[in-house]
């Protein structure tokens, strides 16, 4: 039974038993400003502040995410200009500008490692997740705090040893040269950088794992008062289910990270069948193994892994269009209802990328058939994040831009899936650039765009300053014409039949050499000038910073918690003076018969009184 | 469409090749029709509703519910693509050709990197391939002591079929995996090592002196770039002329 009396607080009545709990909460954070005084340390490098780690992630990725793109410039201009010599292949190898095949393979496998584990990734989920999910539902911090720092200290020692095997293995076979998907045999006979792959790997699992059960936990346990499953934002739905699926996909993978690790440096041969004759020896240790396992664990996490990308990406989108529409987003508990459909889909499509493995009838069939299913919940959010246009009222600020293109840049990365996904259409179209225009429409111009809008959208949270604008502007479109010019002639090269992975980009091949040299120096052209266009954006960043225009708490007019109930940038360790308590859904923008046109979601129903503020905040560990 | 991606595609020169291509063209016309039709909504809607426009936003935006029933023709369209075309090909695709059409049977083992072709010669038996007898002039490991192998060919990286006559091709790899990859046949296959995957068509055109290729489609390390084969497909009697002419495969022999 609940207790009955009331007391007076200030100018407050609330029940005794929550001034009971308010007082001791009182206590506590009083006792913590007193004798905390938190050191360099502690507060910079090994921070527990959900909102510095999200920092600490946020630019550590951004780097990464320029570190991978240099990499794929100097295979770009290979690719162009097959054999030229170019000063910055010269000054990253030492030699004389001309890129080896050697080592355009470890470009490959590090761009698409670097780029998935290292930057998208650890931004989606790492940076925008750690700083805006607790903010979102009022919580103080994550659930495990500590847990929290040792994601992200499992994650840059992951980074780092992966950039040390492109900088230190030069003179020693080089970097993991074996895709970023590392098939065995191949990755198993590889030179020393692939157990440095693998290693590198194995933090950056552990990383993800200690992320995702801290974000499931923190979701669950650490809700504000009146934060009911329907009155989350979009976006926190969609990194719930993100975490699941780290959770449950990254386990397969390190267990056969552990494998192939063991199969190069202790004689195993979980992947290696019998009769294997490399160079013309027979390979000692081989036998009993099979090379297919390893593509079922590994794609077993890397299909997943695609909704890793994208559903963050979604939700940011979707935060960012219900506010710059200035209405509601539509078919919000369908969108929650996909997303979650989606989540449990992803685990049963793996084998689709696997059709030419020499499938039977059956396995092919189910595959097929879950890819076509799971193309649906897709279609279902992004059609319910179209149809939120019609109505509003759009302002189109850089946040806005960015978050509009990803809409049809998402979506031909979602129809090219299509022949990808029937076993027949893809027998021809497997493994050639109709494969890499799909998924880097998804990723690229799809997921990374997503990431721009998050970040214009969130400086001003973090910084309290603004982003510039025009420059802002000149980022959006110079980049969106670019990148159109990289990938869109990949789908023509890719019907043409060339295949992906090739060192001189297919005119060793009379079938593809047309189709190659007529397209190859205009995408790299276009990757050149998507370079040069991320230049107005690093300027942007970090002149901003010091010199950006101050805004208030909420320049977005926006309802979610991170801007009605709290500063910009947010109060230090803890977020809120007072906890929040949420009272409506996060998208009441433009609500008939209100003044403004938003409702924050502190804001009660007109007529009824407001609980006091002071309500028990859950206790951090 | 169809005809509009052949314009970007290879030739086809299999008698499975069209109906391959024809579905392609089916799900492309899907694409098209749900692009051009998102985009001209979209198009129409930054327009109209842009806060110049339309300075009030409606809260509920839109009433009807006509995205339900796009949704369900998404499905339907799907359905038929993956139910009435996709599964019953891919049934097609992996059925062996029947005896009495007389197959011509081929094993190809990939190596790093090139392919070797070992046909049964004039007996159509395949003798014995053991990986320890693998050797520069034994590339297949073909065990002398085994009669079945004495009349065996062996290419490397020459593929001759016969018009019109289906070919079985048993695909492995010695070390690592490749992708063997016929443009103009649309066929691909990846050589697995330890595994054994048969992969049939039936070439319908002769290639006439053009240059139709055998490609890599799978990493397979540093020359994986260079790793290519030709496909001779000859008239009945231009194959019985080059399968004479070549000489037993036999070390030593």
């Amino acid at each position: 039974m609940a207790q009955k009396r009331q007391v007076r607080v200030g100018s407050q009545w609330m029940y005794a038993r929550d001034a009971e709990k308010a007082l001791s909460e009182a206590l506590r954070v009083m006792k913590e400003e007193e004798g905390h005084h938190e050191s360099f340390i502690t507060k910079y490098v090994f921070s527990q502040d959900h909102k510095w780690i999200g920092v600490q992630y946020g630019v550590t990725a951004l780097c990464f995410l320029l570190f991978g793109f240099f990499l794929m410039i100097m295979m770009r201009l290979q690719l162009g200009w097959p054999g030229e010599p170019f000063w910055v292949i010269k000054m990253f190898f030492h030699g004389d500008g001309k890129l080896l095949p050697e080592q355009y393979n470890q470009l490959g496998a590090m761009h698409g490692t670097i780029m998935v584990f290292l930057a998208i990734v650890p931004l989606a989920v790492g940076a925008f997740g750690n700083y805006v999910v607790p903010l979102q539902i009022g919580a103080p911090d994550m659930a495990f705090p500590k847990l929290n720092m040792a994601s992200y200290w499992c994650y840059l020692p992951g980074g780092l040893v992966m950039l040390a095997s492109m900088f230190l293995l030069q003179t020693k076979g080089g970097a993991a040269q074996s895709g970023w998907t590392s098939y065995p045999p191949l990755s198993d006979i590889a030179s020393q950088g692939q157990t440095w792959w693998l290693v590198g790997m194995i933090f950056l699992i552990t990383s993800s794992l200690l992320g995702s059960v801290n974000f499931i936990v923190t979701i669950i346990q650490l809700r504000a008062k009146g934060m009911t499953w329907d009155r989350l934002p979009f976006f926190v739905w969609a990194q719930f289910v993100t975490s699941f699926l780290l959770l449950l996909a990254f386990p397969p993978l390190e267990a056969a990270g552990v494998l192939q690790l063991m199969d190069r440096v202790a004689g195993t041969s979980f992947f290696l069948p019998s009769g294997l004759v490399v160079s013309g020896e027979v390979l000692k240790n081989a036998g009993g193994g099979n090379p297919l396992l390893w593509q079922h664990l590994f794609w077993f996490l890397a299909h997943p892994e695609v909704y890793v990308l994208i559903l963050p990406a979604m939700g940011i989108v979707a935060e960012i269009i219900a506010n710059n529409t200035r209405k509601s987003l539509w078919g919000y508990r369908s969108m929650v209802g996909a997303s979650i459909f989606l989540g449990f889909m992803s685990f049963i499509v793996w084998a689709h990328h696997m059709f030419m493995t020499g499938m039977g009838q059956a396995l092919s069939a189910f595959f097929q058939t879950t890819t076509m299913i799971i193309s649906i919940p897709s279609v279902i959010i992004l059609s319910a994040l179209f149809i939120t246009l019609w109505g509003g009222s759009i302002r189109f600020n850089v946040p806005m831009l960015f978050a509009l293109a990803f809409l049809p840049m998402f979506g031909i990365g979602g129809l090219t899936g299509l022949p990808l996904g029937l076993a027949t259409t893809d027998i021809h179209l497997h493994d050639t650039y109709y494969v890499i225009g799909h998924f880097h429409y998804v990723v690229a111009p799809g997921t990374i765009f997503a990431m721009f809008a998050g970040i214009y959208y969130w400086f001003p949270k973090v910084t309290g300053r603004m982003l510039n604008e025009k420059l802002g502007k000149l980022h959006f479109w110079s980049s969106f014409v670019f990148i159109n010019g990289i990938f869109m002639p990949m789908f023509y090269q890719g019907l043409a039949g060339v295949s992906r992975r090739l060192y001189d980009g297919g005119i060793q091949y009379a079938h593809a050499k047309e189709a190659a040299s007529a397209t190859n120096p205009f995408m790299s052209a276009c990757a050149v000038g998507l370079f040069l266009s991320q230049l107005p954006f690093i300027y942007n960043f970090f002149t901003s910073i010091k010199w950006g225009e101050r805004v208030g708490a909420n320049p977005w007019q926006a309802n979610t918690l991170e801007w009605v109930a709290t500063t910009s940038p947010p109060l230090g360790h803890g977020n809120f003076t007072t906890v929040p308590v949420v009272y409506r859904g996060p998208y009441d923008y433009s609500l008939p018969g209100s003044a403004d046109d938003y409702l924050p979601q502190t804001t009660p129903e007109p007529g009824t009184v407001a609980a006091p503020v002071i309500a028990p905040a859950p206790v951090v560990a | 469409m169809q005809e509009f991606l052949a314009k970007y595609m290879p030739p086809i020169a299999s008698a499975h090749g069209a109906d391959l291509d024809r579905l392609n063209a089916w799900v492309h016309v899907l694409m098209l029709v749900l692009f051009v039709f998102w985009a001209a909504y979209f198009v129409f809607v930054l327009w109209r509703f842009s806060a110049k426009n339309h300075p009030k936003a409606d809260h509920h935006g839109m009433k009807s519910h006509w995205s339900t029933y796009g949704e369900g023709a998404i499905v339907v369209a799907e359905a038929v693509l993956l139910l009435v075309f996709s599964i019953p090909l891919w049934g097609k695709w992996t059925s062996k050709p029947a005896p009495e059409t007389n197959p011509l049977e081929i094993h190809l083992m990939a190596e790093q990197f090139a392919w070797n072709i070992h046909y049964p010669g004039p007996d159509g038996i395949f003798g014995r391939r053991k990986a320890e007898l693998i050797s520069s002039s034994n590339p297949v490991g073909l065990d002398p002591n085994d009669p079945a192998g004495k009349d065996d060919i062996v290419m490397i990286n020459q593929l001759h079929v016969e018009k019109d006559r289906p070919v079985i091709v048993h695909i492995s790899s010695k070390d690592v995996i490749h992708s063997f990859f016929l443009p103009v046949m649309r066929v691909k296959q990846d050589a697995i090592p330890g595994m054994d995957v048969p992969v049939h068509f039936t070439p319908i055109k002769t290639n006439d002196g053009a240059t139709w290729e055998i490609a890599c489609a799978q990493l397979c390390g540093l020359s994986h770039y260079r790793m290519r084969g030709q496909l001779f497909v000859d008239t009945h009697d231009e194959f019985v002329k080059w399968m004479k002419s070549q000489a037993p495969a036999q070390p030593g022999s």
